[in-house]
């Protein structure tokens, strides 16, 4: 059965190329995969019918415990014979219907296939998730179908309301799963659910298990298209004829019917299950069919009748009891042949004429009979005339509700007739006759000949009292109808003729639910003068509507609601697009400190609300560790502060820079030499990129602010401190487990051989994390580069000079470039410093993997020995120094930190493994070292790149550009 | 139980408040000191995620037991590193905004509204809801007929 699947989306893909071979005819060849799924069926028909339903697993995700089955039993098997037969014969039929020419045949052919393969899918999949999963596909393939000619908008309109209720009922039906497994005695196999609910393992009582069922049923009912969804499926009318006789009468909208169908056996004891979905569907099944009678197109004749029927068999089924559930089935299967039939019907007709208004269309009949004798036989079954298998349906379950239907809801059991059965017979019934009277209407609608000038007195509009060239003398003009089509449709409509076989059909569906139903199927031509009255009575009353079909038409014009369903469906579409947009344009509005405020309030919000939600239970404080660190944190505060008064850049920058020197000597205080020398070389280099960039841009800051918006920042300020202090002790307070950290010092030298365990964290244990900090640094480094190398569309040029500080004097001295001396004391020290810095963070590298150090203060260090250069003798002191471009330098320590991961690949070890690589040369002593130093190094050489970078852009660059623009 | 002192806590909450005064500023090399600020306040939140200080984690020089949680520390490396190059990325926006308009603030992006004013203009293009009846003249299957 998986294997069939698989057959089926393989053959999608396949099916575009297929048909640029052989043109319409590829719809035939990809028939050969729903004749399989008809073949398997009829093949395991022996073991399904003696009650060993075959089964079949697949392990998905095993983490999750997710598992595919598929199981076909009697249900199943059904369905399968459903989705398979109609399939084969709608794709032989439609190979005739479309042309060789005919706009997105490739997709059609694609989509039906994967659709038919997703529809055997919902059919034998027994697990919650599989289901699920073809159910969504079945949506979204049927999306695809219904909006086939998407260049025509009621096409796309109509698709994507079917999508959206459709999909939407999907995700309820997912989550009731989802409930039903998690319940105690639940499983995520649909016949272990249904079998601990019959049992009692599962308590149906229970409100998760109410909760769950509703959710499912909710599923079920959008997909059949009931109340209050129903009106998706006569907008999917757009769809191809093809398509609509498929998925709007076979296949699809019987998903929602066959999971009630599945589940009723065990949740019918659920309170409400039954009462609600029958009630439903009897409600439905009056609207549909009242609706029906006031159409003039005649897809939505059978469109409304759809809607009537599935409320109907909806309802039969989940009555609950085995002689209802076998009517039910009887209707099922007689429904999807007829329908589909009909439907095929109209796509004939609309070929043949070009019309399927039944107010343009007279005489048809005359001109075809072998076709109207063909939709005759499926109309009647439709209406339910006697020894069809509509009738045997019908006929099952007025004498099931006659005698009592002996559901347990009901308050049936061996009680005999409850006035509830009758209630519902006396539905039935009006239904039936409403009925029997559409299937005239359609039929004589599609193939009767009439005068038209009756029906032009009743249409208002007035359009069609203009003269039609079609018309000519009475009959509607039509071209033939090809053989292949003739033929499925009477093979359909002959599916009516199963009416003939009670005996064979009960002993088969009546398989299913029994033992689990209370009663027993019973299925015959005859039940008793009663029925058989009643059966009377239905056409009595139907003649006397389709005679007066005018009259019936404009009662309901005058009478109907002014507000419907999808006139509300369209008003919510609107305000909910509507909606969006405002809260669009509310939250975003353009301005990037309102932007930020969002964020860091929803921040704060979030965090505030789970606090609220579950405050801890205990809040440990401890007011400081010792002296220095107190006087460090008054120190850092300070600094803080006044960074935050300055209104002159420079200041600010130098402020900045006290904060990050405090900060420093906090790590060392807190025992982190690592981040210590990291932050103190960063630091330094971070305010060499300040001077350089500051040093063009004007003194002072140029916004005043307005006082309203001091305010507000003031106050977003506080609300950040505030949240920042109370996530920090809620957050340390709330720990009841071992850090993680606490397994990584024994890790560290048994995995990693390193002494110094941050270094192993980073080229090691989270070497991940470094690998994707190289390619950030990367970027950025590139971007800072483009964002300054590129000059021009310049609208205000303004120069500034920036005074005050020393440094910036000597880059200012640097920048005229040529005239270098060696006199100063700088370029002395410099002398000296450069080589002792380029050897301390060599050794800086090296020593990294056991002591404090590593790739990356390394890197930063030998970088500010290049900006030391830069600063002593300017651009071309600092060309002098650079080894290599400094994108030549960032590309080469990205490579060989690629290098230093895949290397361990060849010791038979995974990416980023730390292995260790020992040379013994005898006397003359051992080399040892891990493949992460390779890692390292990489980091070393990239982190040199992007400082040299930073100095060549923000230094070199801005130097030139500011010397053209003196010259200028 | 090991808890970062709480002087730790308040400092980290002083410099983001800071930052953040700073964040929402217009002029970018403002806010982007505002950014160096936040940053040097989460590292701290973030050393103080680890608890109380201990001795420095280098193994064979130290007692393990007295060692101070080495995971955070090796985060705020990474952390400290990067915002060497978001700093210097974000002073290069604030030079090529200085280089183009004379300043380096930054102004409302006038076309952000106007896509969301749009978007609601444009919401009535939507809101149809297909019931099949607006279009029984149409021959949906044949459009070579028409």
């Amino acid at each position: 059965m998986f294997a069939l699947v698989v057959a089926h989306m393989c053959a999608a893909l396949v099916a575009p190329w297929l048909v640029d071979r052989m043109g319409r005819r590829a719809l035939r060849v990809l028939a050969v995969l729903p004749a399989v799924c008809v073949i398997l069926a009829l093949a395991l028909a022996p073991r399904v019918i003696a009650g060993t339903a075959p089964e079949e697993s697949l392990v998905w995700i095993p983490g999750l415990d997710v598992t595919l089955w598929m199981r076909m039993d009697l249900l199943s098997w059904l369905m399968t014979l459903i989705v398979g037969g109609v399939g084969l014969l709608v794709l032989v039929y439609a190979s005739s219907y479309f042309t060789d020419t005919s706009s997105g045949l490739r997709r059609f052919a694609a989509t039906f296939t994967a659709f038919a393969g997703a529809m055997f899918g919902v059919a034998v999949s027994d697990d919650v998730i599989g289901l699920y999963t073809f159910w969504e596909a079945t949506a979204v393939l049927s999306f695809l179908l219904i909006g086939h000619h998407y260049e025509r908008r009621p096409a796309r309109t109509g698709a994507r309301q079917a999508l959206l209720l459709t999909s939407s009922g999907a995700l309820a039906l997912f989550v009731g799963f989802v409930v039903l497994t998690t319940t105690p005695g639940g499983t995520p196999r649909i016949s272990g659910l249904v079998h601990a609910a019959a049992t009692g393992e599962l308590d149906t009582s229970s409100p998760q298990v109410i909760l769950g069922a509703a959710l499912v049923v909710i599923g079920a009912l959008s997909k059949s298209a009931l109340l209050p969804f129903h009106f998706w499926l006569p907008g999917a009318m757009t769809a191809p004829t093809p398509v609509s006789a498929y998925l709007h009468a076979a296949a699809m909208v019987k998903a929602g019917v066959y999971l009630v169908a599945r589940l009723t056996p065990g949740f019918t004891d659920v309170p409400g299950f039954s009462p609600i979905i029958v009630t439903v569907g009897l409600v439905t099944m009056l609207i549909g069919a009242t609706r029906a009678l006031r159409q003039h197109d005649l897809k939505l004749v059978l469109a409304y009748g759809t809607v009537s029927q599935l409320g109907l068999i909806t309802a039969t089924i989940a009555i609950g009891s085995a002689s209802a559930m076998a009517s039910g089935l009887v209707m099922l299967l007689s429904h999807s042949l007829f329908k589909s039939s009909l439907f095929l019907t109209v796509g004939a007709v609309e070929q043949s004429t070009g019309s399927r208004d039944l107010r343009k269309l007279t005489g048809v009949g005359r001109q075809k009979p072998v076709l109207a004798a063909g939709a005759a036989l499926a109309a009647a079954s439709m209406a339910g005339l006697p020894v069809t298998s509509g009738y045997l349906g019908k006929e099952a379950l007025l004498s099931a509700l006659i005698d009592g239907s002996g559901a347990a809801w009901i308050g049936g059991g061996h009680n005999g007739t409850t006035p509830t059965d009758l209630l519902i017979g006396l539905v039935v019934l009006t239904g039936s006759t409403l009925t029997a009277a559409y299937a005239w209407r359609f039929w004589w609608g599609a193939f009767g000949r009439r005068h038209l000038k009756a029906t032009e007195e009743s249409d208002k509009k007035g359009d069609i009292t203009r003269p039609d060239s079609r018309i000519q003398g009475e009959l509607t003009a039509c071209a033939p109808t090809p053989f292949p089509m003739l033929l499925v449709i009477w093979v359909l409509a002959s599916g009516a003729l199963l009416g003939l076989l009670p005996t064979y059909l009960e002993h088969v569906i009546g398989l299913h639910g029994a033992g689990q139903l209370p009663g027993h199927a019973h299925l015959a031509w005859w039940s008793g003068w009663l029925p058989a009255l009643l059966t009377a009575l239905i056409f009595l009353a139907a003649a006397l509507l389709a005679a007066h079909a005018t009259w019936v038409e404009d009662i309901q014009r005058k009478v109907g609601l002014r507000v419907t369903l999808a006139d509300l469906y369209a008003w919510s579409i609107h305000e909910i697009e509507i909606g969006a947009a405002r809260l669009t344009r509310f939250v975003q509005r353009g301005s990037l400190p309102w932007d930020l405020s969002i964020i860091l309030l929803t921040l704060c919000g979030g965090a505030a609300a789970v606090l609220l939600m579950d405050p801890p239970s205990r809040l440990v404080l401890r007011w400081a560790d010792s002296p220095p660190q107190v006087l460090l944190v008054l120190l850092i505060s300070i600094a803080a502060f006044f960074t935050v008064r300055s209104r002159r850049r420079m200041r600010a920058a130098l402020l900045l820079g006290a904060v990050g020197l405090g900060v420093c000597l906090l790590w060392v205080v807190q025992g982190a030499p690592d981040l210590a020398i990291t932050q103190l070389v960063v630091e330094a280099v971070g305010f060499v990129v300040f001077v350089l960039v500051l040093r063009r841009l004007p003194p002072l800051f140029s916004d005043r602010p307005l006082q309203r918006s001091r305010w507000w920042r003031l106050f977003m300020a506080v609300v950040s401190a505030l949240g920042t202090v109370c996530a920090g002790l809620y957050a340390s307070s709330a720990r009841i487990h071992t850090p993680v950290s606490a397994l990584m010092a024994n890790e560290a030298w048994s995995f990693g051989h390193g002494k110094n365990i941050v270094n192993v964290i980073l080229v090691d244990i989270r070497a991940w994390d470094t690998v994707g900090e190289l390619s950030v640094l990367l970027v950025i480094a590139t971007g800072v580069a483009s964002l300054v190398h590129i000059t021009g569309r310049r609208q205000t040029p303004t120069r500034q000079r920036q005074r005050g500080t020393v440094l910036a004097a000597a880059t200012q001295k640097a920048s005229l470039g040529e005239e270098r001396t060696w006199t100063s004391v700088t370029s002395v020290v410099t002398r000296f410093l450069f080589p002792t810095m380029i050897v301390i963070s060599v050794w800086l590298l090296l020593v990294g993997h056991n002591a404090p150090g590593g790739g990356f203060v390394g890197g930063v260090v030998a970088g500010l020995a290049f900006v030391l250069r830069y600063i002593e003798g300017g651009r071309a002191a600092l060309a002098d120094a650079m080894p290599a471009p400094a994108g030549q330098i960032l590309g080469t320590g990205l490579f060989i930190a690629g290098l230093g991961a895949l290397l361990p690949l060849v010791n038979g070890n995974t990416v980023l493994e730390s292995t260790a690589i020992d040379w013994h040369f005898g006397g003359y002593g051992d080399i040892h070292f891990t493949t992460a130093m390779i890692l390292d190094v990489g980091v070393y050489v990239l982190v040199i790149g992007v400082v040299l970078d930073l100095i060549s852009t923000l230094g070199s660059e801005l130097d030139l550009q500011g010397a053209r623009e003196e010259r200028a | 139980m090991n808890v970062p002192a709480f002087a730790l806590l308040c400092l980290a909450g002083l410099l983001v408040g800071c930052g953040v005064y700073l964040l929402l500023e217009r002029s970018l090399s403002r806010i982007f000191i505002g950014l160096g600020l936040l940053t040097h306040g989460v590292n701290v939140l973030l050393l103080a995620s680890g608890g109380r200080g201990g001795r420095p984690p280098l193994l064979g020089m130290e007692d393990p037991a007295s060692m101070g949680d080495p995971l955070p520390q090796a985060m705020m490396l990474t952390s400290i590193v990067l915002s060497l190059g978001t700093t210097a990325f974000g002073l290069a926006l604030a030079y090529r905004s200085w280089w183009i308009t004379g300043h380096d603030e930054v102004v409302d992006d006038v076309e952000d509204r106007l896509v969301s004013r749009r978007a609601e203009k444009n919401a009535n293009l939507f809101d149809e809801s297909a019931t099949g009846e607006e279009d029984e003249g149409i021959n949906y299957d044949e459009e070579g007929k028409q």
